[in-house]
């Protein structure tokens, strides 16, 4: 049963990158869509306080977030289109062909 | 026009008509949950989706020869066909193509019908797996590789359906519970309003990986034929308007969208709302690319229903109906051996006749079969009108909407 051992350890991997990007990124999102509320006040939260200016900064820099992780994502989708992978090798992502 | 080229043209089409139900059967993966939820109107969400699924389409340069080849032996190492299939301008090979083909497309119409969303990716195997085994035997299918790596029908089609649904359900479930958490002291309204952006940006993604992912499917059957008929060589590219008419074939059948499919994945399954569509949504996306950079292909249709079930199991008091979950289960387990009947049955019928008159009868059979099952879809139309009409009892539609349609 070769197939299965693959296929476990396959799954594995999709489920950890799931669960850190998949589940990580709508948490982010969701602290961003918390902050906007807290930076609006009134009526945007169920208690009505007052707005708080920090609310907007700590939403902008939630959205940053999920907007590199979709461009990355994105990077991802292009390069092995063109032939060529996404390298973390770097830190910073960088194309470099397939190996 | 020789007879082979005209079986070669059937066959084309066939496999582009294959392309366009695979469109609006996919087309529900990705926007269902946005349109369910109001994010995007439904015509919106259809058009944005057909591009970026054409878009997707012109990224995929991957050779697809590949497809085939993990479930069936009619091809060398190199992905060309085995010469045993190449006799007479690639008759033998050409007519297994077809019927395969007819299988898959006939069992992605019936689901349509129903309104369930199955995977064109098994019903596409199934065929194949089919006509395979009506032409040389149970020897032709591949069911589990050599062992060096994931191959064969065990290691590509089967192992994966069963865990990608679930993996895609644990992260959406995971991804709404601390969505709602986050956003508990946060006004339902607002909340509302702000998880529909995050929603279409990740439907979007979902509608992007989908059409690289399986446009590639009909490329490589195409390419196949090509070569088998000894119409094109080369096995590391695929001829560019091979590419193009795929990329608009599946364009348009996304456009199209399968009202049916949608309705059942955005209504039918789980009573969804914004932030559970976004967890839903990111699950899909995440899961299929991932899986797909590490090499697996997945069904898109296993994840997307797998995350939009997980994102009802999230949410405290959200509804899922898991009689309906069951009836997809059913289709899809299924789908695979349905698709390979009328495959076999298909191959049979046309080898009765000399190629050319086998063929046109297969062709024949199967626009008949559309034609009626399209017939019968019209007695209860479901469109952008309809889709989201309120879910009540088994067939989803209550009687009043039944007049209205």
């Amino acid at each position: 049963m070769d197939n299965l051992r693959f296929a476990l350890e396959g799954a594995w991997k999709v489920l950890a990158i799931g669960l850190v990007v998949g589940a990580g990124v709508p948490v982010v999102f969701a602290l961003g869509i918390r902050s906007l509320a807290f930076g609006a006040g009134g009526d945007a939260e169920t208690d009505h306080a007052a707005p708080h200016p920090l609310g907007r900064v700590l939403a902008t820099l939630c959205f940053v977030v999920v907007v590199a992780v979709v461009a990355i994502g994105l990077a991802i989708i292009v390069a092995s289109g063109l032939g060529k992978e996404v390298s973390f090798d770097h830190v910073f992502p960088t194309f470099a062909d397939k190996k | 026009m020789s007879p082979e080229l005209i079986v070669l043209c059937l066959v084309v089409f066939t496999a582009l008509a294959f392309d366009f139900t695979n469109g609006f059967h996919d087309t529900a993966n990705a926007m269902a949950t946005s349109i369910a939820t109001g994010a995007l109107r439904p015509k919106t969400a259809v058009a944005l989706s057909a591009v970026l699924n054409l878009i997707g389409a012109f990224l995929s340069v991957e050779v697809a020869l590949t497809v085939t080849n993990a479930v069936i032996k009619v091809q060398d190492k190199t992905g060309a066909p085995r010469e045993a299939f190449t006799a007479h301008g690639g008759e033998a090979l050409l007519a297994i193509l077809l019927a395969g083909l007819a299988g898959a497309i006939v069992w992605n119409l019936l689901t349509w019908l129903v309104g369930l969303p199955s995977s064109s990716s098994h019903a596409l195997f199934g065929g194949m797996i089919g006509a395979t085994i009506a032409s040389v035997g149970w020897a032709g299918v591949k069911w589990s590789g050599d062992g060096t790596k994931l191959d064969g029908v065990v290691g590509k089609v089967i192992l994966p359906a069963l865990a990608s649904p679930v993996i895609a359900a644990v992260i959406a479930m995971c991804g709404t519970w601390m969505i709602y958490k986050i956003t508990a002291r946060v006004a339902d309204r607002y909340r509302e309003t702000g998880f529909r952006w995050g929603q279409i940006g990740s439907a979007s993604l979902v509608s992007l990986a989908h059409g690289t992912n399986d446009a590639q499917k009909t490329m490589g059957i195409i390419t196949l034929a090509l070569i088998g008929s000894g119409h094109w060589t080369d096995t590391a590219s695929i001829p560019l308007w091979v590419k193009v008419v795929c990329a608009f074939a599946i364009a348009s059948g996304t456009y199209l969208g399968g009202w049916r499919i949608i309705r059942t994945l955005g209504k039918g399954l789980v009573e969804i709302a914004s932030p559970q569509g976004f967890a839903a949504e990111s699950a899909g996306a995440a899961v299929i690319l991932a899986s797909s950079h590490l090499g697996f292909a997945l069904s898109t249709t296993h994840v997307a229903t797998g995350s939009i079930l997980g994102s009802g199991l999230g949410k405290r008091d959200a509804e899922v109906r898991w009689a309906v979950a069951g009836r997809m289960a059913t289709a899809w387990v299924i789908t695979l051996p349905c698709a390979g009947v009328v495959a076999f049955a298909m191959w049979h019928i046309g080898d009765v006749l000399p190629p050319l008159a086998g063929a046109l009868l297969v062709f024949g059979l199967l626009v008949a079969a559309s034609g009626y099952m399209y017939l019968h879809s019209r007695k209860q139309p479901v469109g952008h009108h309809n889709v989201n009409d309120e879910w009540a009892g088994d067939g989803g539609h209550k009687p009043s909407a039944r007049v209205v349609a």
